[in-house]
């Protein structure tokens, strides 16, 4: 059954290197330069998959990127397997396996091939009507749908392959190496300008490389000799830089593009150890030019889906490039000159051409003459109505077409065949000129999009520009050059065309039949299963704009994005409902052109590289002291320091408790720090806090809030005024870079009379802070000539001081409400500080401690968490904080929002206590609380912001944020979880040492 | 992607900058003179415009600074970029 479709020799492969490879199980050969397709069409399969929705079977179609229907999964091992792979694009290697996507148990035997049965009861939108109502039964649905759904499996475990991005920038970038792309990279390098060439395919040339015959000359030379030459050229220019397997993913503004430059997915599998497989290129060009070429059109008419269909460019390339004959009985269907062209390439190679069905009447050109002299039958007028062969197709079935081309006449006449090569015409791929933000303009005469404007400095050269033919890109293309790079002259002045190829053409949309539209399975789009029935449905429907239809019918919507079928369901659209092609526009066309993998998206961004991971000088300690983290932004933090096998809760229970009976130490060198210098640094933080820092003393410390200029609570932390003109601020871990930037801004914008200069220094300084009864003996001990007394070094109040030969600040602040004091040194110093801090601290069992430990200490003492205990709604009245903000300031940031109608209602969410009625219980952070379980709907009076077990109260203790709460001490509230309600009673926030006494003991 | 000319770098790209919103809205000198009303118009409303639109930037990932930017929102065209406190020097 498998036969040898190998013919003449081909300008690609290499007949003296053969290699094997699987394909859904069986071993087959080919050479080097095959792709899988083109390899796969020598062994004569067709049969590679099976369409998405009806299950049909379906054949490789194209021989590029365009591919709808031959796109497998590749195995390369278990870690290695990748689906969505178009068979026409990847080329083959030793050991390639590879198997079809989408059918169940076999590509031969598709259990979903029922659907094809079926599919008068699968119209568009099937799912959309049928699987409605009721809702609730949408979970049932999704089960069996998702079980059908799908192209191809992901692989579950982690990509072993290496990935990376690279940077380029460029004078000219030009998309595509085809005649008219080369013409242009030379013409630029030559002309001085820093040039990059990329191209999605392994060889230069595009399709010309391969135009060899007599039909199309330059210079008295076939085409593809003198391209041959050209290129050759081109290698040896030194500022032009070339990369193939390089196709451009993403046209963004300001000329920013993306490209995935594919490095060893050709290569046998031992040679790609340790290499980069995909590297994305950012490209910023300062001049683009797009020679992305054009994609042939397939025909619409019943049944053109089965396998052994081509585009009639393909079957000339599988000839031409790989010596492949995609049958032994071709029949070409054309509206146009170019099967002509596929014609002639197969008769040289001695492939038989059964017949030729041309929909035009009277044709005449030089192409068709020779090919009429091969006594090849063409059937001039005539349409294919349907045709037949289930797993690869057999015969046709043509009738002569009407004058005015709505429909068919006179008898069927039938032709066998195995192989049908159709051409609709030409689209060009403006895909990456629209997604720059270019705007397309309709050209009548032969039906195409063309660009039109263009958002940056960029133009588009060739068949996407809509020069189709030899001779008008060789006379085009240097003039837009001149233009563009502005140079005076080209090498291709005076040059000498010879092209048989007439452009005439017999654009209909959606050929006529025998019979009913809704009989007929014409695909528009074959990748979707989305027919020409589809779409008239959708317009009978109600549907106008293409953008709903194309979500609608899904046409469009595959991996392929609708390359081959678009401008058909444009075209049937514009037909049916009697509206312009130019006015109805196109789906917008969004990056990426063809689909990236994730590992090129994300190159070494990942596993530990995912993301910046920040972490304190003391850091390798808390490792060793088996501290368990968590992550506070990009900071890694200390969260508890497990003994003996306790758990969490055990060990936070530990951590408290020890801390308020002896010792606690603290490692707090996440703290945002900002150092602020400057004659108005006092007028500053009186404008940036609520409160008042012109009277602070040099020495001494403050808490601040700060609010936005909304009157919501922002930051929070404690500044201290070294020196007359010299502040150090601290910030929330988390609110540091954010924090910096706001002031920056207000610096900058709205005060930039002020004399204040800011500098973080969040990473220069670290911070221990040990806090406890004894934490005053233990600090003696590590800076001996230190005064501590109460007198000397009361509460919120700073030194400077020495540890050794190093300086360091010494504050004591507290955020525990215990007796505190905090280290500030330079972090290469820290490690060894708090060591002698663990060392002096022994004799009184000084226990490191965790966030979690720092989190219920501060809880029990009513100090908030901003982030925590406030979200962007919390004024500091709704926190019961009057007591910081200012009456007497003239303005602050946020003051005037704090009497906005809003911020002045007595029913806003404010800050309690919360202590169960069962001691025990501990509520849920986030839990919602209510009074009133009886009416309906349950008022939601607020919610749990902090919550913890309080080992130094021996009780439950909670924060939360509820309506009016400040005047509903003592009252009783419900917290309703899934299977009880807990009962709680509303407090003052502050739970321990209302009277500071421990502060200042 | 934009390519950002800032007035104190040059050109660079965009991801070295964050956008901060409508340009010229002045923080008032006396705020507790104005109304709800009044104030609420300088905390909360912004335009947005179709065409040409006045911005804040900051080259966050640079020199840190603030700086404003003509742009024109439907092809995203700079006009122009110019330091605060300057004129615009397009209308």
């Amino acid at each position: 059954m498998t036969k040898n479709l190998r013919v003449k020799s081909s300008k690609l492969v290499d007949e003296t290197y053969r290699i094997s490879f699987k394909f859904n199980g069986t071993t087959y050969y080919g050479f080097k330069g095959d792709t899988l397709a083109s390899a796969l069409l020598a062994n004569n399969i067709h049969l590679v998959g099976r369409s998405f929705k009806y299950h049909r079977p379906r054949g490789i179609m194209t021989a590029g990127s365009e591919e709808p229907n031959a796109i497998v999964q590749l195995h390369n091992g278990t870690s290695r397997t990748e689906p969505n792979v178009r068979a026409t694009e990847i080329e083959i290697y030793e050991g390639l396996v590879a198997t079809s996507q989408n059918c169940w148990p076999s590509v031969k035997f598709d259990i979903g091939g029922i659907n094809n049965f079926l599919s008068p009861l699968l119209p568009a939108g099937f799912y959309y009507k049928t699987f409605m109502w009721p809702a609730s039964f949408w979970e049932k649905y999704e089960y069996f749908i998702r079980k059908s759904a799908g192209l191809g499996k992901s692989p579950d475990v982690p990509d072993p392959d290496i990935y990376e991005h690279k940077y380029i920038h460029c004078d000219v970038l030009v998309i595509g190496a085809g005649i008219s792309g080369l013409i242009a990279a030379k013409t630029a390098a030559k002309s001085g300008f820093k040039t990059l060439l990329v191209e999605e395919k392994s060889y230069l040339g595009g399709s010309t490389i391969y135009q060899d015959s007599e039909f199309f000359k330059i210079n008295n030379q076939n085409s593809a000799s003198w391209l041959e030459k050209e290129i050759n050229e081109v290698k040896k220019i030194e500022n032009l830089e070339i990369k193939t397997r390089t196709s451009v993913a993403a046209f963004h503004g300001y000329n920013f593009l993306l490209a995935r430059e594919n490095l060893t997915d050709h290569l046998p599998l031992e040679q790609r150890e340790n290499k980069t497989r995909q590297r994305l290129l950012k490209i910023r060009a300062k001049k683009v030019i797009t020679a992305t070429g054009s994609i042939e059109r397939p025909l619409i008419f019943d049944n053109n889906d089965r396998p052994g269909i081509l585009l009639s460019s393909a079957i000339k390339k599988y000839a031409d490039l790989f010596g492949v004959a995609c049958g032994e009985k071709n029949i070409l269907f054309t509206n146009n000159d170019s099967v002509y062209e596929t014609a002639i390439s197969l008769i040289q190679k001695g492939i038989k051409v059964q017949a030729i069905i041309d929909n035009r009447e009277e044709i005449d050109s030089k192409l068709i003459k020779e090919t009429e002299k091969n006594n090849i039958k063409i059937y001039k007028g005539y349409s294919i109505v349907d045709t037949f062969g289930y797993k690869r197709i057999n015969s046709v079935s043509i009738m002569k077409l009407s004058k005015d081309g709505q429909k068919v006449i006179g008898s069927k006449e039938n032709i066998s065949c195995d192989s049908l090569g159709i051409s609709g015409g030409w689209t060009p791929a403006v895909h990456l000129f629209t997604q720059s933000g270019g705007k397309l303009k309709f050209r009548d005469d032969d039906q195409v999009f063309i660009p039109n404007t263009y958002p940056s400095n960029q133009i588009s050269i060739g068949s996407c520009n809509g020069d189709f033919t030899l001779d008008e890109i060789l006379i085009n293309t240097p003039k837009l050059l001149k233009e563009f790079l502005n140079i005076k002259k080209t090498e291709y002045e005076n040059i000498e065309i010879y092209s048989a190829f007439n452009k005439s053409k017999r654009n209909i949309w959606l050929l006529p039949s025998n019979k009913i539209v809704g009989k007929t399975k014409s695909f528009v789009d074959f990748q979707n299963d989305a027919t020409a029935k589809d779409i008239k449905l959708a317009l009978r429907e109600g549907f106008r704009s293409i953008e709903h239809v194309k979500r609608y019918t899904t046409t469009g919507m595959g991996t392929d994005q609708g390359k081959l079928g678009n401008m058909h369901a444009l075209g049937i659209i514009s037909e049916t409902a009697s509206s312009k092609m130019g006015e109805l526009g196109t789906t917008t066309f969004r990056p990426p052109y063809t689909p990236l993998t994730f590992g090129t998206i994300v190159g070494r961004n990942v596993g530990k590289y995912f993301d910046i991971i920040r972490k304190t000088p003391i850091h390798e300690w808390h490792i060793e002291n088996k501290a368990e983290f968590e992550n506070v932004g990009q900071w890694k933090r200390a969260w508890y320091y497990p003994q003996n096998g306790e758990n969490m809760h055990e060990a936070v229970q530990r951590e408290s408790k020890a801390a308020r009976d002896s010792a606690g130490i603290l490692d707090a060198s996440t703290l945002g720090k900002i150092d602020i210098q400057g004659t108005d640094a006092s007028e500053f933080l009186n404008r940036v806090y609520t409160n008042a820092w012109s009277k602070l003393e040099i020495g001494k410390c403050r808490y601040g809030l700060m609010l936005n200029e909304d009157g919501m609570v922002y930051d929070d932390g404690v500044t201290t005024r070294l020196d007359e003109n010299h502040y150090i601020m601290t910030t929330t871990t988390g609110g540091a870079a954010t924090v910096l930037g706001k002031l920056e801004d207000y610096l900058q914008t709205e005060w930039p009379e002020l004399d204040v200069y800011l500098t973080s220094v969040t990473d220069h300084y670290a911070t221990i802070s040990v806090c406890g009864p004894n934490s005053k003996k233990i600090i003696q001990k590590v800076i001996p000539e230190i005064d501590l007394s109460d007198k000397d070094f009361p509460h919120m109040s700073f030194k400077n001081s020495k540890i050794g030969k190093v300086k360091c600040r010494v504050m004591r602040i507290s955020f525990t409400g215990e007796q505190s004091y905090e280290i500030n040194i330079q972090a290469n110093y820290a490690k060894s500080v708090w060591e002698n801090c663990i060392e002096a601290g022994k004799e009184f069992n000084i226990t490191p401690y965790g966030t979690e430990t720092m989190h219920l200490l501060r809880a029990e003492k009513g100090f908030i968490i901003a982030g925590q205990d406030t979200d962007a709604t919390m004024t500091p009245i709704d926190l019961q904080m009057d007591w910081i903000v200012s009456k007497k300031k003239f303005d602050f940031i946020g003051k005037r929002s704090l009497y906005r109608s809003d911020t002045i209602r007595e029913d806003r969410k404010q800050l309690v206590g919360l202590i169960t009625d069962n001691p025990e219980e501990i509520l849920e952070e986030g839990a919602q609380i209510v009074a009133d379980m009886n009416k309906t709907p349950i008022e939601m009076l607020g919610h749990v912001t902090s919550s913890y077990f309080s080992p130094n109260l021996k009780k439950s203790i909670a924060l939360g944020v509820v309506k009016g709460g400040k005047n509903m001490m003592g009252q009783k509230l419900i917290i309703p979880m899934e299977k009880k309600q807990i009962n709680v009673t509303v407090t003052d926030p502050v739970f321990l040492d209302k009277e500071n006494k421990r502060l200042n003991a | 992607m934009f390519l950002i000319n800032c007035p104190f770098c040059g050109e660079r790209e965009q991801s070295e900058f964050k956008a901060g919103g409508e340009a010229h809205i002045v923080r008032p000198k006396q705020p507790t003179e104005l109304s709800d009303d009044q104030w609420a118009e300088y905390l909360f409303m912004r335009k947005n415009i179709k065409g040409i639109q006045f911005e804040r930037w900051n080259h966050i990932h640079g020199c840190r600074k603030w700086f404003n930017m003509v742009r024109d929102t439907s092809n995203d065209e700079i006009k122009a970029v110019y330091k605060m406190g300057e004129k615009p020097p397009v209308k």
